[in-house]
């Protein structure tokens, strides 16, 4: 089998649309008989990323990845980037506005998410140049 | 027991009755989402009084068995017709959200 592959637009203006790219993903996977702990640990990481582009970087593109064995997921801004990586992934760190925070998200938890239902994460960013993650979730 | 069982049992009111389908077999109290996200499971019944789209997405993604809403707290149009779309099931209480545990929790023998 060769792999599956999904390219989503995020679009960094409308936080009420985050959520759109993870939730398309969630119903392909569960169409394609993809374990269910499986699913749940791709779409809480995607959308977590997904409201990461929103809040911080203007949006960017998502790009996922399905082999046999593994869902690979990129997601590329091109937004003011990570200046102390270390930092941003500590729990309870973070950079958002109050209105985001009054909307529920801007907690610090979305990078600490992301890490934690994937098996891979790696982080890649430049201040002013953009934020590239790369997760990975074994089946 | 089923959110609409629950809602009948304790007189909550309906907004979206979901698929019907689903059984509360936990709980998870929390109006942080990313928070929610991370720690709500699947068939929990999740106690919040934040009411936006993004709840809804929060819901789906960890695939509660519904949202209970407290406080009065009450969703927008655009938020319970997401809630339709998805499947969501929304039941709304005048009761803060410790209250409304208590309930489940007795509902669930805890």
């Amino acid at each position: 089998m060769s792999a599956l592959k999904w390219t989503y637009e995020v679009d960094g203006t409308d936080f009420t649309r985050a959520g759109e790219a993870s939730s398309n993903v969630k119903k392909k996977l569960r169409a394609l008989g993809v374990p269910s702990d499986v699913i749940r640990k791709v779409s809480i990481a995607l959308y977590e990323g997904e409201i990461n582009m929103v809040i911080h970087a203007n949006g960017g593109v998502i790009d996922v990845e399905m082999s046999p064995d593994r869902i690979d997921m990129t997601l590329k801004d091109t937004g003011k980037g990570i200046p102390d990586i270390d930092k941003a992934m500590q729990a309870g760190y973070s950079t958002a506005a109050d209105e985001v925070r009054s909307l529920g998200f801007g907690a610090g938890m979305g990078l600490p998410n992301m890490k934690k239902n994937t098996d891979e994460m790696r982080i890649e960013s430049t201040v002013g140049v953009g934020t590239t993650v790369y997760m990975t979730v074994y089946i | 027991m089923t959110p609409l069982e629950f809602a009948e049992k304790y007189n909550l009111k309906v907004i979206t009755p979901g698929d019907g389908s689903r059984e509360i077999k936990g709980a998870y109290c929390g109006d942080l989402l990313s928070w929610v996200m991370g720690r709500a499971k699947e068939d929990d019944a999740f106690i919040t009084v934040m009411a936006n789209i993004n709840t809804i997405a929060v819901a789906v993604l960890a695939d509660v068995a519904c949202v209970i809403l407290c406080e009065g707290a009450h969703f927008d149009e655009m938020s319970i017709q997401r809630a339709r779309q998805q499947e969501v099931c929304i039941l709304e209480s005048e009761e803060p959200s410790f209250q409304v545990a208590l309930k489940v929790g007795r509902e669930l023998g805890l």
